[in-house]
């Protein structure tokens, strides 16, 4: 089945069985491994892209049924190589140790604070308990939210 | 996953043409976070999908009116959940979606979808377990004698005990909201409360939905209740987990005294619970520790334990009689 998904800014012309959820799209077709398999029921965030700016699970969403822009961990840092001040805050605060889940953590943090629920280190576990970490990183990802958010505010 | 066609629907009577073909073995896709989880599971095998995501444009708004609250079917739950007025006026309807999934699934998951979630049930979800009359009409209950921890103790039947996972329909069962539904014989509305069916011999049929009926809005009637209410949800874990026990719960208190009560309870029965008899118990007289736990002792007067879950009735008093005293002491 033809259809488009624009994903970091590109537009790709693609056609594939219904059956393809967004996330084998990115992986499998259009090679943007970052985006990492987990459980592939929606219970564990490794999958977490942005779609129309909106964090959401890429394993429970046909990519034949994407409408908006997706953007995954490959399209967060700037044109440069800049890093997103998320991820620049992850490196910073150490908060991953074996890196699976992280590209997932990524982008749910830059989606919880554009949200504005990342008011305090409750609010952000609340609203981080989509993401797993099977290494138990949380301590220092809540303190990555706290730095990015800060950065992002002075920016 | 098995395979399947893929066709958009532009407007709901575009998805009821849509649907009307094979209605049998047709679903609607909307936010997908249980459908195609079950599909990858093998428990949902629909051989066409229709994707009503574009009715948004038609069912997708939050209106707060003087008469009551009217909830878009393809409003998302994060949407609801943010919503200044629904926090303020009917807290109840907020909370129970905050606090149910993640911030991820809030975001895919419609209203619509959402009351139409299908049980957690391990026996149910995991096609290797033989006996489920939900998944294979009258093949057994493996979980009667199984592992059945979370499993229900209010509405259940020989054929069935599976939980009814949700966390909103509690809170529109206990507000008296209806559903509006549209189908191939057209537009319909229905009781909330009669949505949903108890498990009976035929816990394969989960609601009073036609086939090819699609659910396009609720509404919420405002009453003096509403903003005296609150959600309180009793699980293993503080997040990103289902209810073992909950209570839904909207007081009426003039002068020391409950006017009108509404309380629905989660996690405890085979579909979204209203708990009349403890409405009952509370009418006229003082909320405290006292009357909450009659009114407890009510709601759970009927309930039926199978071992592992022995703890349940007793969780589910604590809960509703801790709800009730919360509720009765908000400043509102």
């Amino acid at each position: 089945m033809p259809f488009e998904l624009r994903v970091n800014g590109t537009a790709h012309r693609l056609a594939l069985d219904p059956r393809t959820t967004l996330l084998d799209a990115l992986r499998e077709n259009l090679d943007l491994t970052g985006t990492k398999k987990g459980c592939d029921h929606g219970q564990c965030g490794a999958c977490t892209v942005h779609v129309g700016g909106k964090r959401v699970l890429s394993c429970l969403t046909l990519a034949v049924g994407v409408r908006d822009p997706v953007t995954t961990i490959e399209g967060l840092a700037g044109p440069n190589g800049a890093l997103h001040p998320m991820q620049q805050a992850f490196i910073d605060q150490d908060a991953f140790q074996c890196g699976y889940c992280t590209p997932g953590q990524i982008l749910s943090a830059v989606a919880c604070v554009h949200e504005g629920h990342a008011g305090s280190d409750a609010e952000i576990r609340e609203y981080m308990s989509g993401n797993l970490c099977r290494c138990a990183a949380y301590p220092h990802i809540v303190r990555a939210v706290v730095q990015a958010k800060a950065a992002t505010e002075k920016a | 996953m098995r395979a399947f066609t893929y066709a958009r629907a532009d407007d709901a009577a575009g998805a009821v043409h849509a649907a009307a073909a094979h209605a049998a073995t047709t679903q609607f896709l909307a936010g997908g976070t249980t459908l195609l989880d079950l599909m990858k599971l093998d428990v949902m095998r629909p051989e066409h999908v229709i994707d009503i995501n574009d009715l948004a444009a038609q069912f997708g708004s939050i209106e707060a009116r003087k008469d009551g609250l009217h909830l878009g079917a393809f409003v998302r739950m994060a949407d609801a959940a943010d919503h200044a007025a629904v926090q303020r006026d009917y807290p109840v309807i907020a909370q129970s979606l905050q606090l149910a999934a993640s911030a991820q699934l809030r975001n895919m998951a419609t209203l619509g979808g959402n009351v139409l979630q299908r049980t957690r049930c391990t026996y149910f979800r995991d096609t290797s377990w033989a006996h489920c009359n939900k998944r294979n009409p009258g093949s057994g209950c493996d979980a009667v004698a199984g592992v059945n921890r979370r499993h229900a103790v209010l509405g259940a039947s020989d054929a069935c005990i599976a939980t009814y996972p949700g966390d909103f329909a509690q809170a529109l069962i206990a507000l008296d909201a209806t559903a509006g539904i549209v189908g191939p014989s057209g537009p319909r509305s229905v009781a909330f409360a009669d949505l949903h069916l108890a498990p009976g011999v035929t816990p394969e049929r989960e609601t009073t939905l036609a086939p090819g009926e699609l659910i396009t809005g609720f509404a919420v009637p405002a009453g003096p209740w509403t903003r005296r209410s609150l959600y309180l949800k009793i699980r293993d874990r503080e997040s990103y987990e289902f209810a073992l026990a909950s209570a839904a719960v909207a007081l009426d208190v003039q002068d020391g005294a409950v006017r009108e009560a509404r309380i629905a309870l989660g996690g405890v029965a085979t579909r979204p619970w209203r708990a009349h008899e403890a409405e009952a118990v509370l009418k006229g007289g003082p909320v405290d520790e006292k009357s909450a736990r009659r009114a407890a002792e009510a709601a759970f007067a009927g309930a039926v334990t199978h071992g592992q879950n022995d703890f349940k009735p007793e969780l589910g008093r604590r809960t509703l009689v801790r709800a009730l005293l919360r509720a009765a002491a908000l400043e509102v």
